[in-house]
């Protein structure tokens, strides 16, 4: 029973991964909409050194947030456009499976963003070290961000105004995770006391518990028709 | 014939007794809790006039989550059974409670201006009703862009389930961020709160909050939910027999064929 759970949600991820490895439509889309949110960013909040290092948490978040909106709209978009919800459907797998493995795909995507953010903001923005407890908070974070992004995307894409609805359901109802995820990073960063951090990255996991939770539960009523 | 499947029943044209009893109950209740309010109850002293606000404000915020508590069920209740009643419910209490969350926010505000010296400040609590509002003037864009109405009561009802976290969010936000400037009323407050007062501390308060806490929390709410659920099944009734007229030639000449 949970090998061919595992078994379905691994393929489901990997025909993502697959599509997007032989089209790179997406990780290009999202790398660069990246990069241009750090520069309008510098831009915008005329930073200069220490300013930087003040604001280089947010910078992060922000973009990454909006980065992997721009991917769960292209994911669920691709999907709806050649059928795939609708032959997922037909799949005689459970369909818990269907959306781990786009949560999966999803998570991934984000992560890679993340990854390449990291060091470009050490460099650009002049983070002064680099806390390893950073290895664990955002990969919690973009595991998060895809568990409630993939929900709400397979909801917006069902509507008339299409991807344009998505950062409007999925701010508002990703601030608990936003706020946990910043300020556990920022403990990490040394502006908290110490003692902070183990608390928000608790909240962190809890928070993601329940967007996984809500989303195992939610999804199957999403994509019925 | 999916139309014809999912009938919901036209409310009686005549209200129901209980219904006239709130609506009377609400019309008597509400000037009296103002007289309450705003001359019996003793003026604070440190605050002045303008803790009389607080006699609205923290009970609409109860009556809103009240409301959006009934979304939430309602969105449940829809996703189990299917019956267009409780997506109609999930309408009334959405408004219902924005209206209520609105009341709550503005009348912070003005409160707010004199002891805060400001209207707005981005305190965790004052944020996370804003969010609260926000996600469900989203709700209704939502539930506005969708055409096939058996999609637009799922996923409006997914939403309203997902939305409610903001509530419970502005519910424990102030036991759980210590930052907060906003004053607790029941158990202790913040450290940092400012402009708390004693329940106590000047006559009358507290039989201030005892009337006006059930008429804004639960009787007013019920009343207005319960008239926005009567209204919204009648449109759904509407919109049904619109399709069903505008469908007939349709039909008509496929049956020609």
């Amino acid at each position: 029973m949970l090998r061919n759970f595992l078994r379905a949600a691994l393929t489901i991820a990997g025909k993502d991964l697959r599509a997007e490895l032989r089209s790179r439509e997406l990780l290009g889309l999202m790398a660069l909409f990246a990069l241009l949110a750090i520069l309008v960013f510098s831009f915008a909040l005329e930073l200069d050194r220490p300013g930087r290092q003040d604001a280089v948490n947010g910078v992060l978040w922000v973009t990454l947030l909006f980065a992997s909106i721009l991917g769960h709209n292209r994911s669920a978009a691709l999907e709806r456009e050649h059928g795939g919800f609708d032959a997922l459907l037909l799949a005689p797998v459970a369909r818990g499976a269907i959306f781990a493995g786009k949560l999966l795909a999803n998570a991934l995507f984000t992560l890679i963003i993340a990854l390449l953010l990291l060091p470009l903001l050490t460099v650009l923005y002049n983070l002064p070290q680099f806390p390893p407890a950073l290895l664990l908070i955002v990969p919690s974070g973009c595991l998060g961000l895809a568990a409630i992004g993939t929900l709400l995307a397979a909801i917006t894409v069902q509507t008339r105004a299409r991807d344009s609805l998505l950062p409007v359901l999925l701010l508002p109802v990703a601030l608990p995770l936003l706020v946990t995820a910043l300020r556990a990073s920022n403990a990490a960063l040394g502006n908290l006391p110490e003692a902070e951090l183990q608390t928000w990255i608790l909240l962190l996991l809890l928070v993601d518990l329940i967007y996984l939770a809500a989303g195992f539960l939610l999804f199957e009523t999403v994509l019925e028709s | 014939m999916s139309e014809a499947i999912e009938v919901c029943a036209l409310p009686a044209e005549r209200q129901p007794r209980l219904l006239r009893l709130l609506n009377a109950l609400t019309v008597l209740a509400l000037p009296l809790g103002l007289y309450v309010a705003l001359v019996h109850a003793g003026t604070d002293t440190s605050q002045g006039d303008v803790q009389r606000l607080f006699y609205l404000h923290m009970p609409s915020f109860f009556g809103a989550a009240l409301a959006f508590g009934g979304a939430l069920l309602a969105g449940i209740g829809y996703l189990v059974k299917r019956e267009t009643c409780y997506d109609s419910s999930a309408v009334a209490g959405v408004e219902v409670g924005l209206t209520l969350a609105l009341v709550n926010l503005v009348s912070g505000s003005i409160w707010a201006r004199p002891i805060w010296n400001t209207w707005w400040t981005w305190d965790p609590r004052l944020t996370s009703a804003a969010v609260m509002c926000l996600t469900y003037a989203a709700w209704l864009v939502l539930r506005n862009g969708i055409d096939n109405p058996q999609q637009r009561r799922r996923l409006a009802s997914v939403y309203a389930i997902l939305a409610y976290v903001t509530v419970i969010l502005t519910l424990i936000i102030i036991r759980i961020r210590p930052d907060t400037i906003h004053p607790a009323v029941i158990g202790p407050s913040a450290v940092n709160a400012q402009g708390s007062f004693e329940l106590a501390a000047t006559p009358g308060v507290t039989t201030a909050l005892l009337v006006n806490f059930p008429i804004w929390s639960l009787l007013l709410p019920l009343t207005l939910l319960w008239h926005r659920y009567r209204l919204q099944l009648r449109i759904e009734v509407l919109e049904q027999r619109k399709a069903q007229v505008l469908n007939a030639p349709l039909r008509a000449a496929k049956g020609a064929d």
